[in-house]
């Protein structure tokens, strides 16, 4: 019988295979960035998923605040990759 | 005395802040900071060779609640190295951006590139790992697309990408450590540790990913873009410090962490790929046209040599052999620090003055800049690894190494690096004493040329000559025997 923090887990591990399939493929930059981005969820739900500690306790606070900064850390390095774009997209205009 | 971990992570990080605030400034801001680690690493390292590693409690804070920094004889040098080439890349900046208005982004993402290596040196914990490792990446892509021109741009998405791959695949790792083990303090898992699957497949995926981000063979394709498109200081500090921070973190992790219970066929493959990095690397380096893409394929083989010697360690048992062999890795690690920004200083001040670095029309060089066309010689001599330099140390120490585990290809494969080296080296100073009129000036940019020249010295002649305090100092603080 499959637990629920292991469904989870799985959940996540697949997430992060498939993104990084796209990531690793030859499509736009756009969908590789947002590949990259929701193979950073897969790894964010396996991170989560190991804070369960059984129904009568409470869940552990160190994966939560982790995954919180690795959020943040995130959706910086996704800003500068679109910042990027653009100003390459910026620059293929005016050749 | 060991808050001066705090404020080498710490000065930097607020010079990046006043550097935004006050632009005008922003040059000695960087000086400031620089200057700074240099005082903040000499006080750790007299601290660790006098009473071994140190280590740190923000806020007082005991590990596992709080962040702990720490300090040993390999963190410690490269801190200090880092230090010392930022001082000279700093000075060397504030003439090379005098001109042209990139200084006010450069000031900024430099210091904060300063403050993530510190930080990333010190940390002794897998996540603070993870968020110095990202910060050292997005300053490092910034950085690179500095001067905003196509190649640039490119060269810094593909390094962007692959760089947040790289660290997706390390935090994955840390993820399922910390499932495995409960803790990510890295002294804590070393004593828990357990072969098993959960292990392996968060070396592989950790390795993997700092693989990618110190450019080993066959994923080195992204470095010579970057590192030759990128402004000189930024191209010295990447190819010097930045992969070397990625390397360093393999050392740490296969080391203290996963070394005694899972080396094995990794360690084969690791030596292999490092060959390969040698090889390919230096060929290609033979092959290249211009004297930033020679710089930047030099640094691939560079770091095949680095991954050479920690196949060996990982294969020796405890001992005074592994303990040479780990010193032979420093002295190669600073020699190439030092040694490459020397270089791409140079060939930064080259660039500047006849307004291209093809290697084919560098004639006359030597006769219009001495001083550099020297850098770039002695420089060269510790990329070879010729005798009296720090190099020629660290690379006697690898071939030693290999003969003693008899891998005789892999010492016949250092042989003919060097020779590969010593090739694409007097490649470029046979065009440079190429023949022209002597213009009568021996320096022509100062500011620029004299920092360069200094790194280049203590590649060749510091670490070369006045070596010997390394050796008992590395020998004292072995990382595999870390305090807990």
């Amino acid at each position: 019988m499959l637990s629920v923090p292991l469904i989870y887990g799985l959940a996540g591990i697949l997430l992060f295979t498939f993104a990084l399939r796209v990531a690793l493929s030859r499509v736009a930059f756009l969908r590789r960035v947002l590949a990259i981005n929701v193979a950073g969820a897969g790894i964010f739900l396996v991170f989560i998923s190991t804070a369960y500690k059984g129904a009568e306790q409470a869940a552990d606070p160190v994966p939560h605040a982790l995954v919180l900064t690795g959020i943040v850390v995130a959706f910086s390095a996704t800003a500068l990759a679109i910042a990027l774009a653009r100003r390459l997209n910026r620059s293929a205009d005016n050749d | 005395m060991t808050d001066a971990m705090v404020w080498a992570i710490l000065i930097p990080l607020l010079g990046g802040l006043l550097a935004v605030m006050f632009p005008r400034f922003s040059g000695l801001t960087g000086i400031i900071s620089a200057t700074t680690m240099v005082i903040a690493s000499l006080i750790l390292l007299t601290l660790v060779a006098s009473q071994g590693p140190q280590v740190y409690l923000i806020g007082g804070w005991s590990a596992g609640l709080g962040i702990s920094l720490y300090a040993d004889g390999v963190s410690s040098l490269l801190l200090l190295m880092t230090a010392l080439i930022a001082l000279c890349v700093s000075i060397y900046a504030i003439s090379y951006f005098r001109h042209s208005n990139l200084g006010k982004h450069y000031w900024p993402l430099w210091m904060l590139l300063l403050s993530a290596l510190a930080a990333m040196l010190l940390a002794t914990d897998l996540f603070n790992i993870y968020v110095t490792l990202e910060l050292l990446g997005i300053a490092a892509v910034a950085l690179t697309a500095l001067d905003g021109k196509r190649p640039a741009v490119e060269a810094a998405i593909r390094y962007l990408v692959l760089g947040l791959l790289g660290s997706l695949a390390f935090l994955a790792g840390v993820a399922l450590l910390y499932s495995g083990y409960g803790t990510l303090d890295l002294a804590t898992l070393a004593t828990r540790i357990q072969p098993g699957a959960t292990s392996w497949a968060a070396a592989a995926l950790m390795t993997a990913g700092l693989l990618i981000k110190s450019a080993l063979f066959p994923m080195h394709f992204w470095l010579p873009p970057a590192h030759a498109n990128a402004p000189a200081p930024v191209s010295a500090a990447l190819s010097a410090l930045v992969v070397k921070a990625a390397f360093y973190l393999v050392l740490r992790l296969w080391l203290d962490l996963f070394g005694l219970s899972l080396s094995g066929w990794t360690s084969s493959l690791i030596g292999l790929l490092g060959a390969a990095a040698v090889l390919w690397g230096a060929w290609s380096a033979l092959q290249a046209e211009r004297l930033k893409v020679l710089a930047a394929y030099s640094t691939v083989a560079q770091i095949g040599y680095l991954f050479i010697f920690l196949a060996l360690i990982m294969e020796m048992p405890e001992g005074m052999q592994r303990q040479e062999t780990i010193t032979g890795l420093m002295l190669m690690a600073l020699a190439h620090g030092f040694a490459k920004s020397a270089f791409f200083l140079s060939a930064g001040v080259i660039q500047h003055r006849q307004g291209h670095d093809r290697i084919d029309e560098l004639a006359g060089s030597a006769q219009a800049m001495p001083i550099t066309t020297f850098t770039l010689a002695l420089a060269g001599i510790s990329l070879i690894g010729l005798p009296i330099s720090g190099a020629f140390l660290g690379k006697w120490q690898l071939i030693e190494g290999a003969l003693y585990l008899q891998h005789w290809l892999l010492a016949l494969v250092v042989l003919s690096g060097s020779l590969l080296a010593s090739a694409y080296v007097f490649r470029v100073l046979g065009k440079a004493f190429g023949q022209a009129p002597y213009p009568g000036r021996v320096l022509s940019n100062g500011m620029q040329e004299i920092p360069a020249m200094a790194l280049a010295l203590i590649a060749t002649l510091v670490l070369g000559l006045a070596s010997s305090p390394v050796w008992p100092f590395l020998e004292y603080t072995v990382i595999s025997g870390r305090a807990g």
